[in-house]
């Protein structure tokens, strides 16, 4: 099976996010890292290449900055990449972002395209879908496990109060969440690998979309903030504070 | 004119379904396309929640319908073009709204906590955990989309009469629309529910193990609570996924939160810091749970949980 995953680069979670003040959107540094809700999608594909003789092509849209993000995820053992880094591209909306990524993965026939449910820092959580429609294939989303059976793929699909057990021919597109399967460290041979395998950059002109971003921030204001009340150190007392806390909401 | 997607939940229209359609009563008489099997009752509730016309929607037997839905939405906006399209931020809008995007070219702002029409469609939202209110703009012609997230406004009936209820055919989308349900699995649950509570007693990575849920399970008897999860516990397996709270679970807004052993990951906050008030155990002084807390005990949950149940077994 020929799999596409897409993967983003983003700030690190781990520092502090920064606005523009001037567009408000999100300030990308040079170094920037795989989205962590990513290896799980990089960690489907990489199995189903390896269980049917495959390969994994990943697929992102944004700044390349110095690749961190994406030698990461060909450390774990993704044959390629497709980078579509554009100045235009700048605070595109999420349908702009979806034909982007759909115009990328037109260009080669795949059998199997994986998304996370939502990205770390944008979170909208349609991309996949919007992906299924541009590329006319059936959508499999909320992915907590998955099954490939000849050209059937067959997933349960999270629900509020359990899952569905859901399946679609190929080509498809697939959404996972966190704890699908869990995602390899890269070996060090993996690492060293990864900095030869070729990552492959375009621009928009060389998809042919044309960009309309249809939404535009206008306003970013702080929320009224909750303050934190008293913190108290137990003492082998904390208990009875608690007590008195939940007789004063009248909940006992 | 707004119009409100509602998925069918086991009892009648998704509770997120009429909090959003209560909000669009402000912009004019709404209609609802109703996704779902459909009843007499079920159309009498979206009538009393103020819906005015009401087009239904029911997928075929073991499809999904979703790529259906999309379509046959697509269809109904472009003949009757209303400004804007509101979908609830869970799994089922989710599907319909992103196909429903790209089949008509038009984006979808997402994670909405409010909505406003005014001259133009605008959709505030929050960031960095609900520290910053961003308002965004759509520009250009609609329907715009917008997804909101659940509890971002009361649900409240207006008394209206049965609407009008036209059925709606779901067309054949060929290969788009293959998916098919071919199983289900309900996961057990006891107690009260979780967006219904008035308490949620919550626990976090910080209490050790999954047996060691059982303290929050204990203490949440007494209080006739619903018991609640970080993502952390849940992916490790702990407890099942609809015990989550948070940006990617559920968002509950109880009288009390109680927060045991959870760090307050601004992912988790969003889902609870909007509850009356939130009691935090924790070990870590500088945990940010601290920082939305009206009583911080820093302690050890298997110290202060133990003594905690027992007051309250014994009152
Ligand atoms: C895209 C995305 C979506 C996410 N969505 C969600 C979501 O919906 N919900 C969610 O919860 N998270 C979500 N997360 C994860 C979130 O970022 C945090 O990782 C998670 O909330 C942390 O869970 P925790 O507080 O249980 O664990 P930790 O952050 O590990 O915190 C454990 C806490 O327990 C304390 N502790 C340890 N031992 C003890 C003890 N004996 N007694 C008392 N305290 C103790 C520690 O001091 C620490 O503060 C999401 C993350 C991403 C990237």
């Amino acid at each position: 099976m020929k799999v596409a995953v897409c993967v983003k680069q983003i700030p690190d979670p781990a520092s502090p996010y920064e606005l523009d003040p001037s567009t408000h959107n999100l300030v990308r540094p040079n170094e920037q890292v795989l989205d962590d809700t990513d290896r799980y999608g990089v960690e489907v594909g990489l199995q189903i290449a390896g269980d049917t003789e495959g390969t994994v092509t990943l697929i992102s849209m944004g700044p390349s900055g110095n690749l961190n993000g994406i030698r990461q995820a060909l450390a774990m053992g993704a044959d390629g990449a497709i980078l579509i880094d554009d100045e235009a591209l700048k605070g595109s909306d999420s349908l702009t972002t979806a034909r982007i990524l759909a115009a990328a993965i037109a260009t080669e026939s795949f059998d199997i395209v994986i998304a996370g449910t939502e990205s770390t820092d944008g979170y909208s959580g349609i991309l996949p879908q919007q992906l299924a429609e541009l590329l006319d294939v059936p959508a499999l989303t909320y992915a907590k496990k998955i099954d490939v059976d000849g050209s059937t793929v067959r997933i349960n699909r999270q629900t509020t109060t359990g899952f569905d057990t859901v399946e679609a021919p190929t080509p498809v597109v697939v959404s996972v969440t966190a704890g699908v399967v869990e995602p390899r460290y890269p070996t060090f041979k993996g690492i060293m690998d990864a900095k030869k395998k070729p990552v492959d950059t375009r621009t928009v002109s060389d998809l042919g979309v044309d960009i309309k971003v249809d939404q535009r921030i206008v306003m970013v204001v702080p929320a009224p903030s909750r303050s934190g009340g008293e913190v108290v150190i137990d003492e082998g007392d904390g208990h009875q504070k608690i007590v008195a806390m939940l007789e004063q909401a009248k909940v006992i | 004119m707004a119009w409100v997607f509602i998925e069918e939940a086991e009892t009648g229209p998704a509770a997120v379904g009429l909090e959003i359609l209560t909000k669009a009563r402000e912009f004019g008489s709404p209609t609802v396309i109703y996704f779902g099997a459909g009843s007499e009752a079920a159309f009498a509730t979206l009538g009393e929640y103020g819906a005015d016309r009401v087009f239904h929607l029911a997928p075929t037997e073991g499809s999904t319908g979703i790529a259906a839905a999309a379509a046959a939405i697509a269809g109904l906006a472009s003949e009757h073009n209303p400004d804007v399209i509101l979908f609830g931020q869970t799994y089922t809008d989710r599907d319909v709204a992103g196909r429903l995007s790209s089949r008509i070219g038009k984006t979808i702002i997402s994670n909405g906590i409010d909505v406003a029409i005014d001259g133009g469609v605008g959709v505030t939202t929050e960031l960095f955990g609900g520290t910053q209110l961003v308002t965004t703009m759509f520009e250009g012609d609609g329907p715009h989309l917008v997804l909101l997230r659940p509890k971002s406004f009361p649900a409240e009936p207006s008394g209206g009469a049965a609407p009008t209820v036209t059925t709606v055919a779901l067309p054949d989308t060929g290969h788009a629309g293959a998916a098919r349900v071919v199983g289900n699995f309900v996961e057990e649950s006891q107690g009260p529910k979780l967006e219904e509570a008035a308490v949620i007693v919550a626990g976090g990575r910080g209490l050790g193990s999954a047996e060691a849920f059982g303290l929050v399970e204990r203490l949440a008897a007494p209080l006739k609570a619903a018991t609640g999860a970080t993502r952390a516990i849940v992916d490790a397996g702990w407890v099942p996924y609809a015990k989550q709270v948070g940006q990617t679970g559920k968002t509950v807004k109880p009288d009390v939160y109680i927060a045991c052993g959870i760090s307050g990951a601004m992912q988790h906050l969003v889902g609870m810091k909007d509850s009356k008030i939130i009691i935090a155990i924790n070990k870590d002084e500088e945990a940010p749970i601290f920082g939305v807390a009206d009583l911080g005990v820093v302690g050890d949950v298997h110290q202060v949980l133990p003594k905690l149940i027992e007051a309250l077994e014994n009152r």
